[in-house]
């Protein structure tokens, strides 16, 4: 059986405690700059802060993980490096990385820590993945959220290091690491600036009748009813009018949630190392909710026991939750 | 959903203009102490509000005679009761029933699933109450605890209560 590690989100000091305390095997953070994918407002770490938590975490017997995810804008790449510089000084577990210029000089500067390949590289071939083990040592792959079971279980016979998948949260796959509609539209780019959908782009209107449209950099990317259940204003999950579409359509993805509790079993049994729940940006009770229920399951599982997990649907995104591409590629 | 508890901002409100302005000023002297002793014990807290430190922000829990006036401003800091027709402008807007607003300040619900399932409205600089919501967010222990902590046994007992009077306060994941 593989060692099922629980990777959990921390967005804050605090959400990290909460982590640890419910039950991580592994927390993953990152700085207050643009080298994670998560630079949202108010979220993430100074380095004094991270220092103290390595301190909790490594207490506990729970991992850190250290995301420099995101790619370096040409004449850019010191803020990674110095990023780096500064994990391995704090004694950070790993790093999770996207960019192979981030990879190559972790590699060659700290080649006792370990690498992770961040799902944003969206490396989704074992020839990829080899390509990343053999030039950067690459110990552990986070899979891209397009895969079925017996894709994965395949890779995992071809590919010399462990393999994480996503378990729950947010289902923006896209290209992932390869996005541009937010930049298409503001101008920042999830994979350069850390931020999909920046805040200080968005705005939220109530209509006369109740329903609720929100805006980014002043386009109307979906408008929810005055019963309807509502999702983050990302691009990806917009709802747009088309000539042939007139009352409006999700385009590329909708407001939904991944969850596979129900497949935990199946991806253990598939040789997957590790399962990350996402979710950084969410509080400290989204935190506790959902690392406690994955923890209790993981444990049923490793127990023999059947695993009863709670019902996490009222912390989905629009209260929907999928299987997406893990149950079949036809998802939608 | 009874009369007052509807978060559309033009849904009638309890109390008139007379009793607003009374309810205000009874609760005032209470918030001015809460906030300063809530400011001393977290100061952390303000780092994360970077620019929005000077934001007005109007709190609104919708089955109370007023809305709440917060300026984060840790060398000015307001927190005030304002009726809502005297409300000021407004940077960003959060409306939702009290006792949500009051998990959330503690982390006991979730923002973004109060915002998913439309019990949570937030207007005016998104980002503003992004900063807000983490910055608390990062703070440990429960503020409610805290500031019925200060007003002794009276003060936990008036808590207690309210959190009875919301049987269905909690609705997030069962944990089992």
């Amino acid at each position: 059986m593989s060692l099922a590690e629980l990777i959990c989100p921390s967005g804050t000091p605090a959400a990290l405690r909460t982590a640890v305390d419910a039950g991580a095997d592994a927390v993953y953070c990152g700085f207050q700059d643009a080298t994670n994918a998560r630079n949202f407002p108010g979220l993430n770490f100074t380095p004094d802060e991270l220092e103290a938590s390595v301190a909790y975490a490594h207490a506990k017997g729970t991992k850190v993980l250290l995301a420099l995810n995101t790619y370096p804008p040409a004449g850019k790449v010191d803020l990674w490096r110095q990023a780096a510089d500064t994990g391995a000084r704090l004694g950070v577990d790993a790093f999770i990385v996207a960019d192979m210029g981030v990879a190559h000089y972790i590699a060659r500067t700290y080649p006792a820590v370990r690498l992770h390949l961040s799902v944003q590289a969206a490396a989704s071939s074992p020839e990829a993945i080899r390509y990343y083990c053999e030039n950067f040592g690459i110990k552990r792959v986070v899979l891209p959220r397009i895969l079925t079971i017996p894709e994965i279980r395949q890779i995992r016979k071809e590919i010399p290091c462990e393999i994480e998948t996503f378990i729950f949260g947010n289902h923006g796959l896209m290209v992932e690491g390869r996005c541009s509609l937010t930049n298409y539209l503001t101008g920042q780019s999830t994979n350069m600036d850390g931020v999909c959908s920046p805040a200080s782009d968005v705005e939220y209107t109530r209509q006369a009748d109740g329903s609720m449209s929100s805006q980014l950099a002043g386009f109307t990317i979906d408008c929810f009813g005055p019963d309807e259940k509502a999702g983050y204003p990302t691009i990806c999950k917009g709802r747009y009018t088309a000539p042939h579409r007139p009352d409006g359509y999700y385009a590329f993805e909708e407001p939904i949630s991944l969850n596979l509790s129900r497949l935990l079993p199946d991806l253990i049994d598939a040789g997957v190392h590790a399962f990350k729940i996402e979710g950084r940006q969410r509080s400290k009770s989204y935190v506790r909710g959902v690392v406690s229920a994955f923890r209790a399951a993981i444990d049923d599982i490793r127990a023999g026991r059947q695993a009863n997990i709670a019902n996490l649907v009222a912390l989905t995104e629009g209260q929907k939750q999928t299987q997406g591409a893990f149950e079949t590629k036809k998802w939608r | 959903m009874s009369i007052g508890a509807d978060i559309n901002p033009h849904a009638p409100r309890p109390g008139n203009a007379v009793v607003s302005r009374l309810a205000c000023a009874l609760v005032q002297p209470i918030l001015s102490r809460v906030v300063r002793k809530i400011a001393a014990r977290h100061p952390s807290l303000f780092a994360r509000l970077g620019p929005h430190q000077r934001t007005d922000f109007l709190i609104d829990p919708v089955e109370l005679p007023f809305a709440l006036h917060l300026q984060p401003d840790p060398q000015a800091l307001i927190f005030r009761a304002v009726p809502r027709d005297a409300a000021p402008p407004a940077g960003a807007t959060i409306r939702g029933r009290f006792m949500l607003l009051l998990e959330l300040v503690d982390s006991e619900e979730d923002g973004d699933a109060a915002f998913f399932s439309r019990d949570l409205e937030v207007s005016g600089d998104t980002e503003a109450v992004v900063r807000l919501r983490n910055a608390l967010d990062d703070v440990d222990g429960s503020i409610a605890e805290e500031t019925a902590g200060m007003f002794g046994p009276v003060g936990r007992a008036i808590l207690a209560r309210l959190r009875r009077a919301y049987p269905n306060h909690s609705e997030g994941p069962d944990p089992r």
